[in-house]
């Protein structure tokens, strides 16, 4: 095990793609993701990563270079954000249909408009239905950790499934915090070279990303569903093997303090560390029976952890980053709510929007959210959602 | 026996649903679309091939007498054939007459 480096996330995670040794890197500059792939561009160059990086000119067409380089059977990175995973879309869905593992970090940012650099949840939600593994990091050291994690979940031949890992932009991309790497053997016994299951090869020719007609594509959407959903395992077991070898755990939905909670706090990314210092407050100085949870894994969605981690729970407080626009709530608390319908004693879920296009929410906003929504709670409410610090 | 491509579950397709097969487009009966039919009179043909270098879907055949015939299981009956025919022994009638 290395020591601690101080460094910019960004850079970490650079690190974890030069030591999980990628072949290919296709990408276009987009803020608050360009250090990510600058620093990869700069590794190429200096001959340290003995890597493709393929410039484009624009982010459809990075996508589209990635699903030809794991086509033919290259380990392939790529890294965007916002309106670049926007311009991604199209080629998004292909990518998993393909089955080809490619390992994106997307450095959350909101949509425009109204045009903004900052951050919250808004692109990876737009893309929730594409396919793709999304997995969330809530610091660098998860960043690193989670990136080298998922080439191993995604080239596993069980899956062949593409993944993002999201990070919160600036909050996560621009911040100097410290990290443990790890030594070059420890990842290459960890993850060794990718065995792609098929290829693009002229001695055994195959045709990649046929018509699905209409006798043909019921089944293909099945499959890949049922591999989305049965990747679960795979996940949980590299999440196993990682702990087990680096001493580092991570769980498809995180706990904290929720032993006997009454209400839990629900979140996703780097807010986290903000709530459990909320958790902090209310338990130690109020005693109040709150808790957290950290949904870490949001496709496939963990809905057994997910129940299985609020037993007795009286209220849930989920807090989303983006607005399912028309729709019945945040699309988190959507989920959850859909997820809890037929459970016998279920919480009460309150959907809470918060923290939007890089507007902070504080240690008291999260208690505000607490105690609204066990108020909430206690006349049943009925409400799509509640957005936290808009003017009124 | 193997199943046809629109029989089997959807386990049991190619990895991605990808074609290891090289020309296994040909199980599919593209002649199921056809809602008009060529026909030849064969006494116009001067056996000049030009039928057989424009169809799309190479469904026109070398018969014995150098004449041209036609694949009807994958002829989608666009009728391209009967527009370029130099002598127009080609003609275009609608299925089911």
């Amino acid at each position: 095990m290395g020591k601690r480096v101080g460094i910019e996330v960004s850079l970490a995670i650079s690190e974890a793609v030069k030591q999980a040794n990628v072949d290919a890197i296709a990408a276009y500059p987009i803020t608050p993701q360009t250090h990510i792939v600058e620093h990869l561009s700069e590794l190429v160059a200096e001959g340290t990563l003995d890597a493709a990086f393929i410039p484009v000119e624009s982010e459809h067409s990075a996508m589209s270079v990635c699903a030809g380089t794991a086509a033919a059977g290259a380990r392939t990175y790529t890294a965007t954000s916002s309106q670049g995973l926007a311009l991604m879309n199209e080629i998004l869905f292909i990518i998993p249909a393909l089955r080809l593992p490619v390992v994106m970090t997307i450095a959350n940012r909101s949509l425009s408009g109204p045009i903004s650099i900052w951050n919250d949840h808004s692109d990876i939600m737009s893309v929730r239905d594409t396919g793709w593994i999304a997995i969330f990091a809530e610091n660098g050291q998860e960043a690193y950790d989670l990136t080298l994690q998922s080439f191993k979940i995604a080239e596993d031949h069980r899956v062949l499934l593409p993944i993002s890992v999201n990070i919160d932009g600036f909050t996560l991309s621009h911040v100097i915090e410290p990290h443990e790497f790890l030594d070059q053997d420890e990842v290459d016994q960890f993850l060794p070279a990718y065995q792609p299951a098929v290829q693009l090869n002229p001695d055994a020719p195959v045709s990649m990303g046929m018509v699905g007609i209409p006798e043909i594509y019921t089944e293909a959407k099945k499959c890949q569903d049922e591999v989305l959903k049965a990747s679960m395992a795979v996940i949980k077991e590299v999440f196993a093997d990682f702990g087990k070898r680096f001493g580092r755990r991570y769980q498809v939905v995180e706990s904290y303090r929720a032993e006997g909670a009454e209400t839990l706090l629900l979140t996703m990314g780097s807010v986290s560390e903000t709530a459990m210092e909320t958790i902090d407050r209310l338990r130690d100085q109020e005693q109040r029976p709150v808790g957290l949870l950290r949904l870490r894994l949001w496709r496939p969605f963990p809905v057994e952890d997910l129940i299985a981690a609020m037993p007795g729970v009286k209220t849930l407080a989920v807090v989303d980053r983006a607005v399912s626009s028309g729709g019945t709530g945040g699309p988190v608390a959507g989920e959850i709510r859909s997820a809890l319908y037929s459970v016998q004693d279920a919480p009460y879920v309150a959907s809470f929007i918060a923290g939007l296009g890089g507007r902070d929410i504080t240690i008291d906003d999260f208690a505000v959210m607490i105690t609204q929504a066990e108020a909430m709670a206690k006349v049943k409410e009925i409400h799509q959602y509640k957005m936290i610090g808009v003017r009124e | 026996m193997t199943k046809k491509f629109n029989e089997k579950a959807w386990h049991e397709y190619d990895l991605g649903f990808m074609v290891t097969q090289p020309g296994c487009a040909a199980e599919y009966r593209t002649g199921d679309w056809r809602s008009q039919r060529p026909q030849t009179d064969k006494s116009k043909c001067i056996k000049c091939g030009v039928c057989y270098l424009v169809c799309p879907e190479g469904s026109i055949v070398l018969a014995a007498d150098g004449s041209y015939d036609f694949d009807l299981e994958h002829c989608k009956g666009c009728g391209i054939c009967a527009t370029e025919c130099w002598t127009g022994c080609i003609s275009m009638v609608e299925e089911g007459e």
